[in-house]
């Protein structure tokens, strides 16, 4: 298929094709098998400046857009969903200042993103506080010129391992969801350390981590945005970075595909190749019909993101939800069409199976992208009528 | 320094080859084309000495149009500029052929250090290099592992394998390195760096502008000519041989091996 990409945007895709294929797949197996953070393989992307993608050239990036970013992840994620989290989950940390900072945060902390000198990280989930993240009861007190925070973040991906965390936590409990403000905190601030390292059924090479904040002291001006604003911030962060989660996922079940049917054309039984079985084909079939679509889905959302409409939070969800159900869908097939081999650690497709679960759950889960889809419906159609 | 990388557009080795209908070449349609990987390796290297001690990097390469594509990958990747020999004459050259038309080219820019990849991944000669030094006039050092350039900037010292050991050679230069396995491991293009590879000169040459008689080159001069091109036999399925014991199973391997293997 032909999505008629600009220059930049075929250069973008196929630098991230080349690194996906002579560096990342030769090693995916031995990263998910040891749980090793792939910090030689995010130098190599801060190499190729991939991680500039999104980030303005005045602040030193490519200066990119979702579709970009989107471009560039399915590429990553083609060969491993754990190395290419971890690159998004910076973009995801980058998005709060880039969208709310001042002229100082970004001009301190940008650059430094984008180069890949420093990961980044986004905190919201807190062990009572997932799908519903207004639960959250970390704690900012402003005290002077400090902010002190207090609570603990879980499962943050690059917790330890980034350097600069957009952390949500609440300046004013009886406000509720609007209460919620959102702050710059960086490793090796007073009173910020790092939890358990979880382990994890899949992108077992990524760092999910609990960030604890224990009486932990940051400046007053490390809030991005106003006191207030954390969870605006927080959302307009998923809205720009769902379509990204839908190309991990156009990525993962492209790669699942490619290698069930280049099984399916070697693996032999009964006299035949198995794809000359029909019931092969109609498999492969829909696995392939499921990926395009699913590409073109998340391919048209970001295009329409960067026109910068005014809400686009309804679509976004979409551009999450159906691609990471067609991920599930596809790598699992790809297991059953390979059989027992495509159980064994030995093939690819036993991984991404395991990979594909986390694309329906994190930034949202997909029942909660439901939920945004269906009350944005809602809206549209009480308005109309 | 001024150092100068060879370079060759080669089909990717990922890439479905087929005999043509000539039965002499490979037939090109749907061939994806890269970097000969050596010759990516002569890039990396030349960026790390152009690093250590500064200098200008200029790729140069024989072949159609097409190879554009690869003077940019290696310009890309931080080579500053490029020379592509672009003659429908010069097609079909051997080694000497290819050898002749780059010794051409050098004669006429400065030149320190050359560098060619000590093999291609197509046709695997490993004759240009040591050709070019020849007509150069310049010393060849042996497929470099390990490369070190001198204090004064006047000789570089190379480390190559040989069966068992390693061989330490030392060269005044100009002098033409072939790159060997192992050597470094190229860097990827960034994206800026690919950005800027599109802006920078690309100097394409005739053989008339280098003084070449076309006679002496192409596939009419070429010493060696391909007289046929044959893929590799596709592999049998593999044979489970039965029997009740391990002692039958044997006896029976033993037996194919005498009888149709004929290597007993
Ligand atoms: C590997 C990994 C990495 C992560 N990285 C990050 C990170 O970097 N930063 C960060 O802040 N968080 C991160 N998370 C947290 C992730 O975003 C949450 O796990 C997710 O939002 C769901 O929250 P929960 O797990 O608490 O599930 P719960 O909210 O407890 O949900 C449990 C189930 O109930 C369903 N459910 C809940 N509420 C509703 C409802 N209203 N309607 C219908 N169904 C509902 C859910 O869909 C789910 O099926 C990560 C999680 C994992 C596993």
């Amino acid at each position: 298929m032909d999505y008629f990409l600009t220059d930049k945007q075929k250069m973008i895709k196929n630098l991230a094709r080349r690194i996906a294929e002579e560096k990342i797949k030769p090693k995916r197996a031995e990263l998910d098998e040891k749980e090793e953070f792939p910090w030689e393989l995010m130098d190599i992307l801060a190499k190729s400046d991939l991680f500039g993608l999104i980030i303005p050239t005045e602040y030193g990036g490519f200066g990119g857009g979702c579709f970009e970013n989107c471009l560039a992840v399915e590429e990553l994620g083609r060969a491993c969903i754990g190395v290419a989290t971890t690159f998004a989950a910076s973009g995801l940390g980058a998005y709060p200042i880039l969208f709310y900072g001042t002229e100082e945060q970004k001009r301190k902390y940008l650059p430094e993103i984008a180069s890949g000198r420093k990961l980044a990280a986004f905190a919201l989930t807190e062990s009572s506080a997932g799908s519903d993240a207004a639960g959250i009861q970390t704690q900012a007190t402003s005290s002077g010129d400090v902010y002190i925070l207090n609570g603990t973040k879980q499962w943050i991906t690059n917790g330890g391992e980034a350097e600069v965390y957009s952390v949500i936590a609440m300046t004013d409990r009886t406000r509720g969801a609007r209460g919620a403000s959102a702050f710059i905190v960086e490793k090796g601030d007073p009173g910020f350390s790092f939890g358990r390292k979880e382990k994890k059924m899949g992108i077992r090479c990524s760092s999910t981590r609990e960030l604890i904040f224990d009486n932990c002291r940051i400046p007053k001006d490390r809030i991005i945005g106003r006191e207030g604003m954390g969870f605006i911030i927080a959302m307009k962060t998923f809205d720009e970075a769902r379509p990204g989660i839908g190309a991990l996922s156009v990525g993962l079940a492209q790669g699942a595909l490619d290698e069930a049917v280049r099984f399916a054309k070697e693996r032999v039984q009964f006299g035949k190749p198995i794809i000359s079985f029909q019931a092969i084909q109609h498999m492969l079939a829909d696995m392939a019909t499921l990926t395009e679509a699913a590409r073109a889905l998340v391919y048209a959302v970001a295009r329409y993101i960067d026109t910068r409409p005014r809400d686009f939070s309804k679509v976004s969800a979409m551009a999450k939800l159906f691609p990471s159900d067609v991920a599930m869908k596809v790598t699992t097939d790809a297991v059953q069409i390979l059989g027992g081999h495509g159980y064994m650690r030995d093939y690819p497709v036993e991984k991404m199976m395991r990979d594909a679960k986390i694309l329906q759950i994190y930034e949202g889960t997909n029942q909660i992208q439901r939920n945004i889809i269906g009350q944005a419906l809602n809206k549209e159609y009480g308005k109309k009528f | 320094m001024e150092i100068v990388v060879c370079a060759k557009q080669v089909p990717d080795t990922e890439s479905f080859i087929k005999v043509g209908p000539d039965g002499k070449s490979i037939d090109t349609t749907g061939i994806k084309w890269v970097l000969n990987f050596f010759d990516e390796s002569g890039v990396e290297e030349a960026l790390r000495i152009k690093e250590k001690v500064g200098g200008t990097i200029t790729v140069l390469s024989v072949g159609p149009q097409r190879t554009v594509e690869a003077l940019r990958q290696g310009m890309a990747m931080g080579a500053d500029k490029s020379i592509l020999v672009d003659d429908p004459t010069a097609e079909g050259s051997d080694p000497a052929g290819i050898a002749k038309i780059l010794a051409a080219v050098i004669k006429g820019i400065p030149h320190d250090i050359i560098f060619c990849g000590f093999r291609t991944t197509d046709d695997e000669s490993s004759q240009v290099g040591l050709m070019l030094a020849e007509q150069l006039g310049i010393p060849h050092l042996p497929p470099a592992i390990k490369l070190e350039i001198s204090g004064d900037q006047k000789a570089v010292k190379v480390e190559s394998g040989v069966e068992g050991g390693m061989l330490t050679l030392e060269a005044p230069l100009p002098a033409v390195i072939t790159v060997g396995r192992g050597l470094n491991e190229p860097r990827m293009a960034s994206l800026p760096g690919i950005m800027k590879a599109k802006k920078k000169p690309i100097d394409t040459k005739k053989l008339a502008d280098l003084g070449i008689d076309p006679a002496t080159v192409g596939a009419a001069a070429a010493k060696v000519k391909i007289q046929n091109m044959t893929l590799p036999p596709e592999r049998k399925a593999g044979q489970i041989i039965e029997g009740a014991s391990v002692q039958e199973k044997a006896a029976k391997l033993a037996q194919l091996f005498k009888e149709e293997v004929k290597i007993l």
